[in-house]
């Protein structure tokens, strides 16, 4: 090693050598392995996760743990949203407030509709009760007729960018149960139940990607599916409507709730979705292009009712 | 690092996670959420190195997607690395930068969505990349480098930096 003297320290006696690392090689080697085994044990172990969470079953040991997890952190969970919502209250009312004056005269409009249609209903429901008895009629269960609902607080929501979902704080003992529908407050459709632990459950919301829900327009009849629209956050289209059928802005969407063959869907018919904002067709399509505004405002969800129904049997 | 520390850490991060999972996810701004446990896991990693920012990226990972009930060790996954990354970011040329903060969460936001996207997609379900790489990553950045600098001070303050002692580079040796 060549000794750095200068002027100053020749004169003064002084010497100055460069220093040796206080940290030596092999030390500083053990660190980046030791750095790299942590890293590399925990991206394994993620991924370990992964494949079992992904592969387990609602009844696999997996599920049990998570469930088990899930149920011990329920509490901090409750005590988190509790404290939040003062302050979650306070955000949404001074947004509404934003909207307030165009929406109450939309609102205005509206009910001077439904007026005219609640009173039109109130006869077709007498009339459609003869004819059911006159017809002997057997359908698939109705809403809200043939459900239990169990009312439900939200208590998380997972990140929305990929899953559109919430987290209540009722599940299976409960007597809830994968699948069972989910609506709203006012009775609107949420959506589906998907996992399950014994106090919560997970909500796929029908404005998930991979939500979709058989649907009529109560007014012309018309059938089609009610899906995600893509690019948007709160936009539903109702798919493969034939360009034959009739549908009108301003039509109530509801789910149609059919039956075949011994399959039915999981959701029972008669539950609103929303009110048709868009019709168009093009020629090269073989559907029309009909686009919903959902009744439930999917990103304010504070408490919903999950419908469990009265008998399990013959879906 | 001190178990002192380390229990704050900790602290930190279950209070992020829990917030992130019942609070900011809902709560919508210019169209996007804000991530509040990234920007913690980011800071953590650069006060304290890249093993504990791994390492509590991991943990906060793994408490949201068990309060969300949703696939275990996603979240985990994303959060370490980016924990990782942002620690070694600090260990090799970013400490003592002014701007470190903002930089790393800019840049591990952006880096995260992309990886997340990808991860999604490999286990198969329907993702939209308009929706996941537009629609929500720009106001998810905005808000998360909105959140750097303060977060990060936070941070810092409860669970205090990493002394680390630089060796000189030179020493008079007296004859």
């Amino acid at each position: 090693m060549p000794r750095q003297r200068s002027a100053r320290s020749s004169a003064l006696g002084v010497t100055t050598v460069r220093r040796i690392p206080t940290t030596p090689m092999s030390q500083r080697g053990a660190g980046a392995l030791r750095r790299r085994l942590v890293v590399g044990g925990l991206v394994l172990l993620a991924l370990v996760l992964i494949t079992f969470s992904f592969r387990s079953t609602e009844s696999g040991s997996l599920s049990g743990a998570q469930s088990a997890g899930a149920t011990a952190l329920r509490p901090f969970a409750v005590g988190v949203d509790r404290v939040a919502q003062p302050f979650r209250d306070a955000y949404n009312w001074t947004e509404s407030l934003l909207h307030a004056r165009s929406d109450a005269a939309q609102l205005r409009a509206e009910n001077a509709r439904l007026r005219q249609i609640a009173i039109q209903n109130q006869f077709a429901i007498q009339e459609n009760r003869s004819l059911r008895k006159q017809l002997h009629y057997v359908g698939s269960r109705s809403f809200p007729r043939d459900y239990n609902a169990v009312s439900a607080a939200v208590i998380a929501r997972p990140d929305g960018a990929f899953a559109q979902s919430i987290v209540v704080d009722v599940g299976s003992s409960r007597g809830i149960h994968v699948n069972d529908p989910v609506v709203s407050s006012d009775g609107s459709l949420v959506g589906l139940v998907m996992r399950l632990t014994g106090g919560s459950a997970r909500v796929q919301l029908l404005t998930d990607q991979q939500a979709a829900a058989s649907a009529i327009d109560v007014r012309t009849r018309a059938t089609g599916i009610v899906r995600h629209a893509r690019g948007t956050r709160e936009t539903l289209v109702l798919d493969r409507v034939r360009k034959e059928d009739v549908v009108h802005e301003g039509d109530s969407i509801v789910t149609a709730g059919w039956r075949a063959n011994g399959l039915g869907s999981v959701y029972p018919k008669g539950i609103p979705i929303g009110g048709v904002t868009s019709v168009g067709q093009t020629d090269t399509d073989f559907f029309q292009q009909v686009q919903i505004e959902p009744y439930v405002d999917f990103g304010a969800l504070d408490a919903v009712l999950v419908l469990v129904p009265k008998t399990r049997t013959a879906q | 690092m001190t178990v002192t520390a380390a229990l704050r850490a900790l602290a930190v991060v279950f209070v992020a996670a829990l917030v992130q999972a019942v609070v900011i996810s809902s709560t919508y701004v210019f169209g996007g959420t804000a991530n509040l446990l990234l920007v913690v896991v980011v800071a953590l990693g650069l006060v304290r190195g890249s093993i504990p920012g791994a390492v509590f990226g991991f943990v906060g990972g793994l408490i949201v997607d068990l309060v969300t009930l949703d696939t275990l060790g996603v979240t985990s996954l994303v959060l370490t690395l980016a924990g990782f990354w942002a620690g070694r970011y600090a260990e090799t040329t970013g400490r003592g930068r002014a701007l470190a903060p903002v930089l790393s969460v800019g840049v591990i936001t952006v880096l995260a969505a992309l990886f997340d996207l990808v991860l999604h997609y490999m286990l198969g379900e329907a993702v939209s990349a308009h929706q996941a790489l537009i629609t929500s990553l720009l106001p998810e950045l905005f808000l998360n480098l909105l959140l750097a600098y303060p977060v990060f001070r936070l941070v810092r303050k409860l669970v205090g930096e990493l002394v680390v002692l630089q060796p000189s580079g030179e020493v008079e040796l007296v004859v």
